[in-house]
């Protein structure tokens, strides 16, 4: 370790993955895991979701929930940013999911033609 | 390479505490599970440190949910992987209780044992890989002695330590500034740092798992202090029973000298800083700082009298410093986040935290860190969860075997330095002993006396003489030959074994007997005029038990039970004990279904 600055490097290299031992106020996004949600293709939707924030370096949770009984419109994900209502997005491909990433969680725009519910949560 | 995105993070505490509760299963199962489940590449698993939380271990924590299971096992992790891991429902069953709402809390940050501390030495134990100095730096580890080395004087280092009015957590409380000034101030070519990690007290582990669970935390405590002195070489003394403290303590330094921050020209700062581990058998006294150097030397590890202060004369001779592990843990924060705010916690005399260890008859047997000047009650009631069983609080011995018990009555005592002192006790390094009503005080100061008498070195006749004769007539307390004058030879001795002895073991291995004669004369005259001892401990004074006719049911339970077939009677009819066989072992009472059975 030559220098500070160098030490400073490192410590934004490593970084980004102790960010989600991090408990505080961030966008979330959650995907409905039950066995509908499996068998509908949650998990390649899971990891599209995974591979994009990480591309476009998103400070965002990621979390699975179980089945809320709209089975017929898996896969579903949730996403709730601070302060704002939580929206559920339904029969969603991977494609779909980057679009929700890009207008919702960057821009903050609802994806109104993807999205199936609005929670008071 | 494409490095693997991990959605979860299962952190498994594999400190001393929860290991001996079986996490190293635990985490094969789950190895084994999540990769029948192919989610190997999915889910990472964390080996940590000590949540502190020994009680309910082993621990388990699921992140990004901050998820919280306790007292898992092995057959549980099945159950974790498929519902939480795989279809992000939270296994309910697991989660911690609160024992008074008996509410189920899945968050961390929410149990009560962890919302009334404050974590500062402790912050990253549990939530980060001891065993990888990456995850260290993320949370900003090495850069306060990066910004020491590269912005600050020595002397503005020792300064802004002296401001922070940060004192010795090995249990004298010598502020820790002037130490250093000490030691700077020493003219010497070559100079010493040393950790003093041999951590001795009965029930004290505060330093281990700091060690097990922060070892670079110490590390960089290590090297700030060497550049404040002038040092370049360092030994953490630690003792050979602490076999992970010392592995990953090991790790950490060749991670540590793989990154350059261990070696030359650390920082591009010119300061050359190298560290060894020096593994001690495991003596008491080696605690004691001049003897602790002794066995570094390689000779035996005895006390020498001060002055020369190990500051101007230590390890082979060379100015010295010694710091406690829990003292070094503060350093980084102090220098990184400033004096200020470390002074801004705790009370007028005694700043920032004290890790404690509490064990005992308390029911969340841990680790707790608390801002200086929380009240015993806090720290017993609010975080430790009560006594066991619903008993009633006696004392709290604190100090270990130089400190001393403290009674029901100054449970609102703000805990600093100054005021344990006054009340008899001390700080010590931090180990709290938690006594019920079931607990018999003569045989307590007896215990911690047995143990500093075997561990008294024998160079100085106080101590060596003093506390053999003091135990002497203990023992004879305990098994009621017990005579009068006893007492007050007691504190005699005690008292001119404090003025005269040799070292601080010595000085201070009165006080148990000292303080329990102080707060608890009576037990003491209990068991020497009147031949009982109240508590029903010492057995050559217990009255043997008798049952009430009008409740025995006749179940016969208490036949089954009794070690010297002290109990006739038959089935049905009511039971009768001998009380001559009768050796008031109590066991007979412990099983009785309808209570019908006391001492007499």
């Amino acid at each position: 370790m030559k220098s500070l600055k160098e030490l400073k490097e490192l410590r934004n290299k490593v970084q980004k993955e102790m960010e989600m031992r991090d408990q505080s106020t961030k966008p979330e996004i959650i995907v409905g895991m039950g066995t509908c949600g499996i068998a509908a293709g949650a998990r390649d939707i899971l990891k599209a979701i995974l591979e994009e924030v990480d591309r476009r370096n998103i400070d965002l949770r990621v979390t699975q929930t179980g089945c809320i009984g709209m089975c017929e419109k898996e896969p579903l994900i949730d996403v709730k940013m601070p302060g704002k209502k939580r929206i559920t997005y339904g029969n969603l491909s991977t494609d779909d999911v980057k679009k929700i990433i890009a207008e919702h969680v960057i821009n903050g725009n609802i994806v109104k033609d993807l999205v199936i519910a609005k929670h008071e949560d | 390479m494409k490095e693997t995105i991990y959605r979860s993070h299962v952190l498994v505490c594999t400190g001393t505490g929860c290991v001996s509760s079986g996490s190293k299963n635990i985490k094969m199962a789950l190895e084994d599970e999540l990769a029948a489940k192919d989610l190997s590449d999915e889910i990472k698993i964390v080996e940590t440190g000590c949540h502190g939380f020994c009680e309910k271990g082993p621990i388990m924590i699921v992140y990004p949910e901050g998820v919280f299971y306790c007292q898992v096992e092995s057959e549980d992790v099945a159950e974790i992987v498929e519902e939480h891991l795989l279809k992000g429902r939270i296994v309910d069953r697991l989660l911690f209780k609160e024992p008074f709402t008996e509410e189920n809390i899945p968050s961390y940050s929410d149990i009560d044992f962890y919302k009334k501390q404050k974590r500062i030495v402790l912050a990253n134990c549990g939530r980060i890989d001891p065993e990888d100095i990456n995850e260290y730096i993320a949370l900003g580890g090495y850069e306060a002695v990066g910004k020491a080395l590269t912005k600050m004087t020595p002397q503005e280092v020792i300064d802004e330590v002296k401001k922070a009015g940060l004192r010795g957590r090995g249990g004298g409380g010598f502020p820790t500034g002037l130490k250093w000034q000490f030691a700077r101030n020493s003219d010497s070519e070559k100079k010493y740092v040393i950790c003093n990690a041999d951590e001795g007290d009965p029930g004290a582990f505060m330093d281990r798992s700091l060690l097990e669970g922060d070892p670079h935390r110490v590390i960089e405590g290590m090297m700030t202090a060497a550049y404040a002195i002038g040092a370049d070489e360092g030994y953490v003394y630690v003792r050979a029973e602490y076999p992970l403290a010392i592995r990953r303590l090991e790790k950490a330094i060749k991670q540590a000298e793989e990154y350059g921050l261990l070696g030359e020209d650390i920082f591009g700062s010119g300061f050359n800083f190298k560290l060894h581990i020096k593994k001690g058998a495991g003596a008491f006294v080696c605690g004691e700082e001049t003897a602790l150097m002794a066995s570094i030397e390689g000779k035996r590890g005895m006390p020498r009298p001060r002055p020369p202060y190990p500051a101007v004369s230590g390890l082979w001779g060379k100015p010295t410093n010694i710091n406690n592990v829990e003292t070094l843990g503060n350093i980084p924060y102090i220098i990184k986040e400033g004096s200020e705010a470390f002074s801004s916690i705790g009370t007028e005399g005694s700043k920032g935290t004290k890790v404690f260890a509490l064990t005992g008859k308390i029911n969340n047997t841990g680790l707790v860190e608390v801002p200086m000047g929380t009240t015993l009650r806090e720290v017993i009631f609010d975080i430790g969860g009560g006594l066991q069983e619903g008993k009633k609080y006696k004392a709290v011995q604190t100090g270990g075997p130089s400190g001393g018990c403290i009674p029901e009555e100054y449970l609102d005592l703000p805990i600093d330095y100054d005021s344990l002192l006054e009340v008899g006790a001390m700080m010590g390094s931090g180990g709290m002993v938690v006594m019920d009503e079931g607990t018999c005080m003569v045989d307590v100061a007896r215990f911690f006396l047995n143990f500093t008498q075997s561990e008294s070195c024998g160079k100085c006749t106080p101590c060596r003489e003093g506390t053999k004769r003091m135990l002497e007539i203990l023992n004879r307390i305990c098994e009621g030959e017990g005579e009068e004058g006893d007492i007050e030879l007691l504190e005699d001795l005690g008292q001119h074994i404090k003025d005269t002895a040799l070292c601080g073991l010595g000085q201070t291995a009165p006080n148990p007997v000292l303080s329990t004669i102080h707060y608890f004369r009576n037990e003491y005259e209990a068991h020497i005029y009147e031949n009982k001892c109240p508590a029903g401990v010492c057995k050559e004074l217990a009255a043997a038990y008798v049952i009430d006719e009008s409740s025995c049911v006749g179940c016969g339970q208490c036949v089954k039970v009794c070690p010297v077939d002290a109990i006739s009677g038959k089935p049905k009819e009511t039971y009768v004990i001998d009380a001559e066989t009768c050796i008031s072992c109590g066991a007979c009472a412990d099983r009785c279904p309808v209570d019908a059975i006391s001492q007499g």
